[in-house]
């Protein structure tokens, strides 16, 4: 269990009467990329919003089954779903700064999570992490909506960074924006594997093979297959797969 | 033919409006031949029906000044809250239910209103504070507040609810609570709305007619006491038009004078009101 990130027991979502995820059971392992891929409406963004209980803000989505994070079940009374979301960060399909500084931004969770430590540090390490500092660090106090889409996104990556989780949940990162943007995001990502664990939702099979240790095709709600991201893209066990992956459906 | 109809009864809405204002500065400036702008904008006693006559319009621009910031005082914390609490706390039902609510306390009629002051305000009033009047500011300033609470609560909500739901994830994400999420994310991004909703709340409150007519009464003063009675530009209005004052003369030309300082003070809180929402719209993209 000490490698494991995070595991998913028979877990279950109903939007309504629809079930969007279907009894999945996975591990997510620590310092890996981990990438769901499949067809829209697969489930692929419902599971990981399962992960930070973001599916809880629908008010018709209804949960059942386990995530075990850190030996305690993400959904179980007790939890805090507040504690839950700082210590598993996520970045959103469109980058979505705050209407506010660059600064402030990145500040922002710093700031709700009572930090002590040096604030103006905090930030620029973040900023760094994100590999958007050399840019941003001249205009700190400049409003976030003034970046590119890309330079928003590695900004918001850098806010979800700041609060230091455990964990960072990407939700078609990279769908939002130019190729250009979207290789720096993927080269980010890489570096960021040494401290973090990663899931990216991606509906772009070349991202996924590019990006991730891991992948888990998703079709209908269901876990079709899970295996490391060469073997599956080489050599897939599942006929759907090689059906999705070779470009026959989805 | 349809278009024409359509465009005709357009017209009618536009040319009422232009009529108004014609009808009002033509009348005014039949009044400022007699009385200089000057003494009508800086006098400090109104008094033109009396046969001492004075024509500041100070007293009733103070009445009504004090009503309005007595009646925000009440309604801007209270509407706020209420816009908060729709948008960020009520699931869908329970805000399905206060919103229709409150749309019907808007609905309903002023002199009502008026009438709730007198005989339900004000009485409590002179229990808490005996010796004060039957009219007085403070019962006008509370019933318009209560009558405004609806319009800032639904125009706040309505800003609030824009707030892309993109920016109130980004929040939740970074383990923020509901009520951070609110207060620190999305009134900050609506606040543009919110004040535009806060403007158009202030000008009606000052052009509010019956309630205050009713409840606070028609004294003109330079009070700043809101247990005393005072007089608005309004209930001024309606004083005259209801008197016997003759049509034509020096006296009953004051009403469009008073008329057209309050017409240029609710355009010009529109126009900035509009200013800034049209600001708002930009905001994000």
């Amino acid at each position: 269990m000490s490698d494991i990130a995070l595991r998913t027991e028979e877990l279950s979502v109903w939007y309504g009467s629809t079930q969007a995820v279907k009894e999945i059971t996975l591990d997510v392992p620590k310092n890996q990329v981990v990438a769901f891929i499949g067809p829209s409406g697969c489930g692929k963004s419902t599971l990981l919003r399962c992960f930070n209980r973001m599916n809880d803000l629908i008010p018709v989505a209804r949960v059942g089954g386990k995530v075990l994070f850190g030996g305690a079940n993400l959904y179980d009374e007790a939890v805090d779903p507040v504690e839950v979301r700082r210590r598993i960060g996520m970045v959103f399909q469109k980058p979505n700064p705050f209407p506010k500084t660059i600064y402030e931004n990145v500040a922002f969770g710093l700031r709700i999570n009572g930090f002590t430590g040096n604030l103006d540090e905090q930030v620029e390490r973040s900023l760094r992490a994100a590999a958007i500092w050399d840019e941003v660090k001249d205009r700190l106090q400049d409003s976030a909506l003034g970046l590119s889409g890309g330079q928003q996104q590695r900004l918001c990556i850098a806010r979800a960074l700041a609060v230091e989780p455990e964990i960072l949940l990407m939700d078609e990162p990279a769908s939002a924006l130019d190729p250009i943007a979207t290789s720096r995001i993927e080269d980010l990502i890489a570096e960021l594997k040494t401290d973090y664990t990663i899931v990216i939702v991606t509906h772009n099979m070349q991202q996924a093979a590019r990006v991730s240790d891991l992948t888990a095709f998703l079709y209908l709600g269901e876990l079709i297959e899970y295996g490391v991201t060469q073997r599956l893209f080489t050599n897939p066990t599942e006929e759907r797969t090689e059906q999705y992956i070779t470009g026959r459906f989805g | 033919m349809i278009a024409t109809l359509l465009f005709a009864c357009g017209l009618v809405s536009v040319l009422t409006t232009i009529g108004i204002v014609v009808v009002l500065v033509t009348e005014s400036v039949g009044f400022f031949r007699q009385v200089p702008i000057r003494e009508f904008l800086t006098g400090t006693r109104w008094a033109p029906l009396f046969s001492d006559q004075a024509f500041g319009i100070l007293p009733l621009l103070n009445g009504t000044l004090l009503i309005a910031f007595g009646s925000m005082v009440i309604a801007l914390p209270v509407g706020l809250t209420s816009a908060i609490y729709m948008s960020e706390y009520a699931s869908p039902r329970v805000r399905g239910t206060v919103k229709p609510i409150l749309e019907v306390l808007a609905g309903i009629p002023t002199v009502v209103y008026g009438y709730f002051a007198l005989m339900f305000v004000t009485p409590i009033i002179r229990q808490v504070f005996p010796g004060t009047g039957i009219y007085n500011a403070a019962a006008g300033a509370i019933v318009v507040g209560i009558m405004i609470i609806p319009m800032v609560a639904s125009l706040s909500e309505d800003a609030l609810s824009a707030v892309p739901r993109a920016l109130r994830e980004a929040a939740y994400g970074l383990g923020a609570t509901r009520f951070e999420v609110s207060t620190r994310v999305v009134v900050p991004a609506a606040l543009s709305g919110i004040a535009a909703s806060f403007i158009l709340a202030i000008s009606r409150a000052v052009g509010e007619t019956m309630a205050v007519t009713l409840a606070a009464g028609a004294t003109p003063r330079m009070t700043l006491n809101f247990l005393e009675s005072v007089q608005t530009m309004t209930a001024y209005i309606v004083q005259v038009s209801l008197g016997e004052t003759p049509h034509g003369s020096l006296e009953y030309q004051t009403i469009f004078a008073v008329g057209l300082v309050l017409f240029v003070i609710t355009l010009g809180m529109n126009v900035v009101s509009n200013r800034i929402t049209a600001r708002f719209r930009e905001a994000y993209e």
